[in-house]
């Protein structure tokens, strides 16, 4: 058992050493790692980012239900729960004609208000409600219009379709980019890998002649990858983390203005996906890179 | 150890003494094209010998030391090393039985990268010796083949000769029953090259089966031991205290 466990502390310390024995390809293969994982990373950020922002231009977008003459009030209630109820609905809003009046006039006329003795939108009852998926619009309002009582929907079929076509098209692009920025970093990287490895094959087949097992041969490589990948996927990771919270708070103070439709996802969310991605990328190839390429080298 | 594994044992013990510590039988390697490397050879080498295999580039030399390796299985007949069937030999249990061998290269085959302690140590770990044994056994060898004071070195800092000494001791720091060489002295000039033979005699008289493969016909002339040249794949002779002649060449 002793004797295993002296095996491993080997093995692993061998690992270690021969980043430092082979620092140039450990160097180069850091690089090709921490390039792609760069790549993928900072596009990532960008494109969760942007469907961030259509989002929540996405949250805003709301129909008004307006209801028959007369309807009394337990019913809107009632209409206004029927709604709420809807899954594509992300919340609702009861707003009574006093309300509407309040708003309109405290915007709209300043001062002059006082000339109304009356409310001129009565009957304006209404219910705001707000989707979580803007392409279900439609059928949304279908079915409010089949409610009896509801008089009429109003409703923005442009806005709506539109942002629908936005996301869709970001979905598609993006993520497609994505997943060949994945692919193309994990050929590259695994690649880099196999090429270290192959000019050490001479190195492999002394091991086996002396009579080194496949496992005291491979595990050392094998480490040695998976912390060329840790650290190749660390460093992209941190300068993510560090452009991310510059260049949001950059935007943020130069450009106030644009705060309304820049709104930044927070570092943890992106970094939510970004982190365990990222690792898994850089330590999976590390390891199964090595394991298969001296699995090549080992038939001696 | 069970009984099983005892009776195994001793019937490997009494084929080495019957049979040789390696054995040939009858042994063919072909490769897809070309006419076979080695044809049907039958060859008993014995407990504590020291042979020579002597024959020009072609005639079978290398492929029977990787046959003997079991980096190669034969096509045909029976290879039989310390009473093992190579070709009975699993995969997995490859290393395990290499650890019975030493081997020594022309071309040295050191690792580089590490230092002349590093590089005999290193076998020491492969058969899973404690630390305390290998900075035991380690400067111990490296004394044997007078590298006593250089273990720090590097091996690229070392002259041929030295460089072969360390491959020698790697060879030998696990107590070996068989040593196979390589051409052994085809990379050293005379004066190393004798060394490195004073070196494997000695080796050879404490009691470790020792096979060279060699041109070098000046040594083998000079050291009258068992010769057996090889032409073509087959054995054209096998001589006690023979010699290298022209005309197997």
């Amino acid at each position: 058992m002793m004797k295993k466990i002296n095996t491993l502390l080997y093995t692993m310390l061998q690992g270690i050493k021969n980043i430092f024995r082979n620092k140039w390809f450990s160097l180069a293969s850091v690089a090709t790692i921490a390039a792609c994982l760069f790549l993928f990373g900072a596009f990532y950020a960008v494109v969760a980012n942007f469907q961030h922002i259509v989002n929540k231009i996405q949250e805003e977008v709301y129909i008004t239900v307006f209801f028959v003459e007369g309807t009394s009030q337990e019913r809107m209630e009632e209409i206004h729960q029927m709604i709420d109820s809807r899954e594509e609905v992300s919340k609702t809003e009861f707003r009574s004609a006093d309300y509407e009046w309040e708003i309109f006039s405290s915007e709209s006329l300043k001062g002059h208000a006082e000339s109304f003795t009356e409310n001129p939108l009565e009957g304006m009852d209404n219910v705001r409600a707000y989707m979580k998926d803007v392409s279900k619009q439609e059928d949304l309002v279908t079915y409010i219009q089949s409610i009896p009582d509801v008089d009429h929907v109003n409703q923005s079929l442009v806005l709506a379709n539109t942002l629908t076509g936005v996301n869709g098209l970001v979905s598609y692009v993006f993520v497609g980019i994505i997943v060949i920025l994945l692919i193309v970093s994990v050929f590259l990287i695994s690649n880099t890998v196999s090429i270290g490895i192959s000019v050490r094959s001479e190195e492999i087949n002394i091991m086996k002649y002396i009579g080194a097992t496949d496992f005291f041969v491979r595990a050392p490589f094998v480490l040695e990858g998976m912390i060329i990948g840790l650290v190749g996927a660390g460093i992209p990771l941190v300068v993510i983390y560090n452009a991310y919270n510059r260049l949001s708070e950059y935007v943020v103070d130069r450009f106030p203005m644009l705060s309304d439709i820049l709104n930044f996802l927070p570092v943890e969310d992106v970094f939510l996906f970004l982190t365990p991605v990222s690792l898994a990328v850089g330590i999976g190839i590390g390891f199964f890179g090595s394991m298969s390429t001296v699995r090549k080298h080992l038939d001696v | 150890m069970t009984k099983r594994k005892l009776l195994k044992l001793q019937k490997q013990q009494d084929f080495i003494e019957e049979k040789g510590i390696i054995y040939l039988d009858n042994v063919t390697k072909s490769y897809s094209t070309g006419s076979p490397a080695i044809n049907g050879i039958t060859l008993s080498i014995y407990r504590g010998e020291f042979v020579f295999i002597v024959g020009d580039s072609g005639s079978g030399k290398s492929t029977l030391i990787r046959l003997l390796l079991r980096e190669l299985t034969a096509t045909g007949g029976h290879a039989y090393v310390m009473g093992q069937d190579l070709a009975q030999i699993k995969h997995r249990n490859i290393p395990k039985f290499r650890r019975n061998l030493g081997v020594v290269f022309q071309d040295f085959r050191l690792l580089n990268d590490r230092n002349v302690y590093e590089n005999v140590a290193f076998a020491q770990r492969v058969v899973e010796m404690t630390n305390r044994d290998i900075r035991r056994n380690v400067p111990s060898m490296l004394a044997t083949v007078g590298l006593a004071g250089k273990y720090k070195a590097k091996t690229t800092q070392l002259s041929g000769g030295e460089q072969q000494r360390v491959a020698l001791a790697r060879a030998l720091v696990n107590n070996p029953s068989i040593l196979l060489a390589d051409e052994p002295t085809g990379n050293l000039d005379p004066h190393n090259s004798w060394e490195i033979m004073g070196l494997l005699e000695e080796i050879n008289e404490r009691g470790t089966t020792v096979v060279v493969v060699t041109h070098n016909r000046e040594i083998v002339n000079a050291m009258k031991k068992r010769v057996v040249a090889m032409k073509k794949g087959i054995i054209v002779s096998d001589m006690e205290e023979g010699v290298y002649n022209d005309e197997e060449d």
